[in-house]
């Protein structure tokens, strides 16, 4: 299903430097993946199961279970290869440029997780990889910096704004515009301008075409509901694509509710990352979506705990299926993601994603013990593990050191 | 191309000066057009600055309403569009510029979609209540580098309500079908990419401009080169080559940065300006001089 436009979101919002390359990525999206021309599709099944590590699995999180009083399942994207859901996109996309002749990848990166994704896939497929990455995420994320250094990538840090992943897009756009006759932008998230929020999803939807099937192994039904965290929305269109026919599954997409949901118009600063729950829509990098932004329409800096989650803006689909009402946002503060994080790590022996504990922490929100009551979760609830959280351990220890968490180890062990 | 402007009447703003109420008139000899970042790198030097653009021999004044994300300009004009977001500038405060401007050159507002999308109040339709603005200051047109033809039916539809005209970029990578859509919708003048990327001065004129040049050459419309082009040499290059103007943005923009970094009075960053305004103005002269003649005269 090709769609560039959602109801009113998404589009072509791009200099015209690029529309040129933007139709011809439409076509080769069409012909490769839609109709799987030269067995494009099959290449890409196949490196995903050999190369990637899928099927994941989908497992019953005991502890979970027992705690919420519900079936609790796992999607573990996790175990993918990298550690996260990012290579289903970034070995589709780089795969998809060499079929299109493209001599040259370049990426930009939030957590790193997608930079590193597409590293890899670049290693793997044999093509030059540049990614761009905020100074800021540099700084937070540095075990990824180095795995796409390792991997034969260059990074290159953008110093421009607060250095995030908004900055890093608008650095990698430009990069486009210079070079588009020989590169691909690999986009890390269904954000930007059409194809890609059709064709990441696309990509994705491995994800929930698997957990679909997995789940009526396991326990012959479909689940009550699907849980995922939302930054641009990769995971969480992923997760959700194969439900979104189903009505009776309940699809509850997890922003960053960072230090809080005031904003400071003055300063031109949201302290979280709730685009679908609290933004307006309007234009930003190349989509029309629901944004972060003051009164005059200039893009708001965002804040999340986790650097994956910090945008200001969010894929134009899943705007459109909130404004429907099939997709349910809902937030999550940094302190929620903290607990959920410890206590996934704890209690199931997984540790997530700072991306991914937003989820976790939406389910302890509203069916733990301490539950406000605002959400009525059905019986079986199935939450996509986005990715691991090795990459997160230093801004977590930095983190928990400056809160009161009952769950957190003590931390006098990393003062040495 | 625009059956309008015999209809339209010169605008007059608050400091009394008439503007030509037509863009393509003001290509009736080659064309310098220059841009600055308004309010950059504040509100007061910059109305001086771009008044010396205009005692230079401009002709058309882009004057641009910063957005935090300027996804199509280079390092230059990101740091002119930081430096006056920084000095307080939003929507209206650009118009009240524009208004308080004492120039008798007309003047195109070029900015992001979002900015033009979203002013109004609550509940306005998105895009009219910003061309209404632009219209009732004396803006002649618009640049929107992130809006391409195919978005650009509101926008279109609003300026042909309020006889303003929509200027579009046609880029080194536009051929076909692309080229035709863009050049039935466009209105006052065609900018024309002169080589890919994004905006920033450079040492050379691209082989890309005359390519380009040529494809454009059967339509019937003003063409304004623009990226890159950073002397009164360059200017004559490329009128020669068949422009029918220069746009020059980051060679002027640097000279305010310069000014502002070394803590120049502002007089003399005027000067410097509208000395280099001088010599665009005086290549593009230059350059039609050197012009093949038409076969037959």
């Amino acid at each position: 299903m090709s769609q560039s436009k959602f109801g009113d979101y998404g589009g072509q919002y791009v200099p015209e430097a690029l529309m040129p390359a933007i139709e011809e990525l439409t076509d080769a999206y069409e012909r490769y993946v839609l109709e799987n021309e030269d067995g494009f599709m099959d290449e890409f099944r196949e490196r995903l199961r050999d190369f990637g590590g899928r099927p994941t699995p989908l497992q019953r999180a005991d502890q979970l279970s027992e705690r919420y009083d519900r079936e609790v399942y796992l999607k573990r994207e996790d175990l993918v290869h990298g550690g996260a859901h990012k290579l289903n996109n970034a070995l589709g996309q780089v795969l998809l440029a060499r079929y299109m002749g493209k001599e040259r990848i370049i990426a930009e990166t939030g957590a790193g997780q997608h930079g590193t994704a597409t590293a890899m896939a670049a290693a793997h497929l044999d093509v030059p990889c540049e990614v761009y990455m905020g100074r800021r995420d540099i700084n937070r994320q540095r075990p990824n910096v180095f795995r796409m250094r390792i991997n034969g990538a260059e990074v290159n840090p953008v110093d421009i704004g607060r250095g995030t992943l908004k900055e890093a897009i608008s650095e990698t756009m430009r990069d486009w515009a210079t070079t588009v006759e020989t590169t691909h932008y690999v986009i890390g998230s269904v954000v930007g301008p059409a194809p890609f929020p059709a064709m990441v999803r696309d990509f994705q939807s491995v994800i929930s075409e698997e957990a679909r099937r997995q789940c009526e192994e396991k326990f012959g039904d479909l689940p009550g509901a699907v849980l995922a965290c939302a930054g641009g929305g990769s995971n969480t269109m992923g997760a959700f694509a194969n439900f979104l026919d189903d009505e009776e599954v309940d699809l509850y997409a997890v922003e960053a509710g960072g230090s809080s949901l005031e904003v400071d118009e003055e300063e031109g600063i949201a302290p979280h990352s709730a685009s679908l729950s609290t933004g307006d829509e309007g234009v930003l990098h190349g989509a029309r979506t629901k944004l972060l932004q003051d009164s005059h329409g200039q893009i708001m800096e965002s804040h999340s705990v986790s650097s994956g989650l910090d945008y200001s803006g969010v894929g134009p689909e899943l705007a459109y299926l909130v404004d429907e009402g099939r997709v349910t946002p809902v937030n999550v503060d940094d302190d929620a993601a903290l607990e959920a994080f410890h206590r996934l790590s704890q209690d199931e022996g997984i540790i997530p994603a700072l991306e991914t504990a937003h989820a976790f922490g939406f389910l302890e929100k509203v069916a733990g013990p301490d539950a406000d009551g605002g959400v009525e979760l059905p019986g079986t609830v199935v939450v996509n593990v986005s990715g691991r959280g090795d990459k997160d351990l230093e801004s977590v220890i930095e983190e928990t050191d400056q809160r009161q968490l009952d769950n957190a180890p003590t931390m006098e062990v990393f003062d040495g | 191309m625009s059956g309008e402007d015999d209809q339209r009447e010169s605008s007059e703003n608050a400091s009394g000066a008439e503007r030509p109420a037509s863009l393509e008139d003001a290509f009736d000899e080659p064309a310098f057009v220059p841009y600055l970042a308004a309010g950059d790198p504040d509100f007061e030097s910059s109305l001086e600055y771009v008044e010396a653009l205009a005692r230079g021999g401009a002709d058309v004044i882009e004057l641009g309403l910063p957005f935090s994300e300027p996804i199509a300009e280079g390092p230059t004009i990101q740091q002119a569009v930081v430096r006056s977001l920084e000095g307080g500038m939003t929507p209206e405060r650009f118009f009240e510029f524009v208004e308080a401007l004492d120039v008798d050159v007309p003047l195109v507002c070029m900015t992001y979609y979002n900015l033009i999308y979203q002013f109004g109040e609550d509940g306005d339709p998105p895009v009219r209540p910003f061309v209404e603005r632009a219209a009732e200051v004396g803006i002649e047109g618009f640049v929107v580098p992130d809006l391409p033809a195919e978005e650009a039916d509101l926008l279109r539809e609003a300026c042909d309500e309020h006889g303003l005209d929509l200027v579009f970029i046609v880029a080194p990578t536009t051929t076909g079908e692309r080229l035709d859509r863009i050049m039935s919708q466009v209105t006052g003048y065609v900018y024309v990419q002169a080589r890919l990327g994004v905006t920033g001065a450079r040492s050379d004129v691209s082989d890309q401009t005359t390519e380009s040049l040529a494809r454009l050459e059967a339509y019937d419309v003003p063409k304004a080169v623009g990226f890159g082009i950073s002397s009164g040499e360059q200017a004559a290059d490329v009128v020669a080559a068949g422009a029918d103007g220069v746009i020059v943005g980051s060679a002027l923009v640097d000279v305010v940065a310069d000014g502002h970094e070394e803590g120049r009075p502002v007089e003399e960053t005027a000067d410097r300006l509208e000395s280099l305004a001088r010599e665009l103005k005086e290549g593009a002269l230059a350059g039609a001089q050197r012009r093949p003649r038409p076969e037959g005269t």
